[in-house]
């Protein structure tokens, strides 16, 4: 824009910048900047990340943690994009439903759904069902809107060719609004995963006895700082992954849509 | 209309569900008038080391300062980023190595590193705040026409000028989306470090009502998270209809 550059100059500064970030964090322990006991080296962190694969911490290896968090997310998550979608759909369709949701809704948005731990425990446990509560707390706002605003976004014209031609309610939703609603769904999805993921990381730190967050808390009581961050780097990529995965849907439905 | 019946109706299956017909176990979820009992006793008489406004001004304090920070330093941020590639090459990096972590998962760390204090909340709160302030105004400036920036440069628009007549006005409404995700985020990151420890908070009433196995008082907490949430975005949303009174379509809350 104001400056175009080079391809060549993108990569440098690139590269610059990537080597700054590492050279900074080892410079803090040349300085002494904090003890290492609590700030490990990147290379100490990724160690300890491979050492986590095979030793048990806070009683599992982390491929466990990480399966017990996984377990909990997809619950959570496909519920929410179960009740979102289809209810976001018909609040789009039905303007009573929409007037009747709406208020509810809105009274419920503000909550953070972390807020939700206390009663998610006395209700549904620490084991799956309390956390599954939390997730779907983090991940149903988003599901829920966006298919709302795309189903209201829906070309006019569809839906009076699709009412002339005597398409009723339930096609009306299937056909018409769900398949031009998908981009927006999609993007709800992916806010929601991401909501849901940190609600998840969330709850284990707070109630639940294994997962991740439970091994990050853990981790921290015992100042074992190299196996906190190692868990945060798990989490953050697991959360990427998830993220392409949802990508790869989106690409698979388009595809799809259009044939 | 509706709006109003459905409210009415959904409180009056509240009481009918706990109250007249006990479908619904008062030790699940409270009864009415247990959470009016709940908030007149912890406004009057005090719970979990405080009366209800110390909560409420202890969490507020802790989010105007986390926010306040995380926004003067994510913006300027952003609208450097997004005016100026070399930079935007330069910082991406870090930027990009750091975002996928969701900022709940920094409590542990933060608490190894600050302790159970106010620090290590207002970190928290920094690094959850601070995401979403730097995406949304970088967003801002690229999607400024480009005939604007054009016609800028050409008239000799230079430094603080650039950033005060161009770079803002023109990704204001970006730079309030981006301040109204980093609000909510402020808050949930606040809740969640206040519940897994702190003496004075709303997530503190909420983590010893969990404890005392209080859902009247759970109910009280969640229902002030709700609202203090509520009443600092629309605070944000007066500031936006100020800062752009050129927009039409005013933001309601």
């Amino acid at each position: 824009m104001n400056d175009q550059i080079s391809r060549s100059q993108f990569w440098r500064l690139t590269a610059i910048g990537t080597i700054g970030f590492f050279a900074f964090w080892y410079l803090a322990r040349v300085l002494h900047f904090a003890p290492p006991q609590f700030l490990p080296m990147p290379h100490e962190v990724l160690a300890k990340l491979i050492d986590l694969l095979y030793n048990p911490f806070a009683g599992y290896v982390l491929g466990d943690h990480m399966l017990a968090s996984l377990q909990r997310f997809g619950m959570g998550f496909g519920l929410a994009a179960l009740v979102g979608i289809p209810l976001g759909l018909a609040m789009g369709w039905f303007r009573l439903l929409d007037d009747i949701v709406t208020p509810l809704f809105d009274g419920l948005r503000f909550i953070a759904p972390v807020a939700w731990v206390p009663f998610a425990a006395l209700w549904f446990g620490t084991g799956i069902g309390g956390p599954t509560l939390i997730i779907f707390a983090g991940a149903f706002p988003p599901c829920l809107i966006n298919a709302y605003r795309g189903a209201r976004n829906v070309d006019v014209r569809f839906l009076e060719a699709a009412s002339m031609l005597g398409v009723g309610n339930f096609r009306t939703i299937t056909e018409v609004l769900f398949p031009a609603a998908v981009p927006s769904i999609i993007a709800g999805l992916r806010i929601g995963a991401g909501l849901g993921w940190m609600s998840l990381v969330g709850a284990e730190l707070i109630v639940a006895s294994s997962g991740m967050g439970n091994l990050i808390v853990r981790a921290q009581s015992a100042i074992a700082t190299d196996t906190v961050m190692a868990g945060m780097i798990a989490i953050g990529v697991v959360g990427v992954v998830i993220d392409v995965l949802i990508r790869r849907l989106e690409r698979w439905l388009l595809k799809h849509r259009n044939a | 209309m509706v709006g109003v019946t459905t409210v009415v109706v959904f409180l009056v299956l509240w009481y009918l569900a706990t109250t007249v017909t006990g479908l619904v176990n008062p030790s699940r979820f409270p009864r009415p008038n247990e959470v009016w009992a709940a908030f007149s006793f912890i406004q009057t008489e005090g719970y979990g080391n405080g009366k209800l406004y110390q909560h409420v001004f202890h969490s507020l304090q802790l989010v105007a300062m986390g926010f306040a920070v995380a926004v003067s330093v994510g913006v300027p941020l952003g609208l450097l980023m997004g005016y100026s590639r070399r930079a935007e090459a330069l910082i991406n990096p870090a930027f990009l190595l750091l975002r996928p972590i969701p900022p709940l998962a920094w409590i542990p760390l933060a608490i190894v590193w600050l302790g159970l204090d106010d620090g290590s909340k207002i970190l928290v709160i920094f690094v959850a705040a601070f995401v979403p302030s730097v995406i949304n105004s970088y967003t801002g400036v690229r999607n400024i026409e480009a005939p604007m920036m054009e016609a800028a440069r050409m008239l000799g628009v230079k430094g603080w000028r650039m950033v005060a007549e161009v770079l803002v006005p023109g990704s204001l409404p970006m730079i309030f989306t981006g301040l109204r995700l980093s609000l909510q985020a402020s808050w949930t990151t606040l809740v969640a470090a206040e519940l897994i420890g702190a003496l004075y908070g709303l997530g503190s009433i909420l983590n010893q009502a969990a404890q005392d196995i209080y859902p009247a008082m759970i109910l009280v907490a969640m229902v002030l998270v709700g609202l203090c949430g509520a009443a600092t975005t629309w605070l944000l949303g007066q500031l936006e209809n100020r800062a752009m009174p050129w927009r039409k379509g005013r933001v309601a809350a």
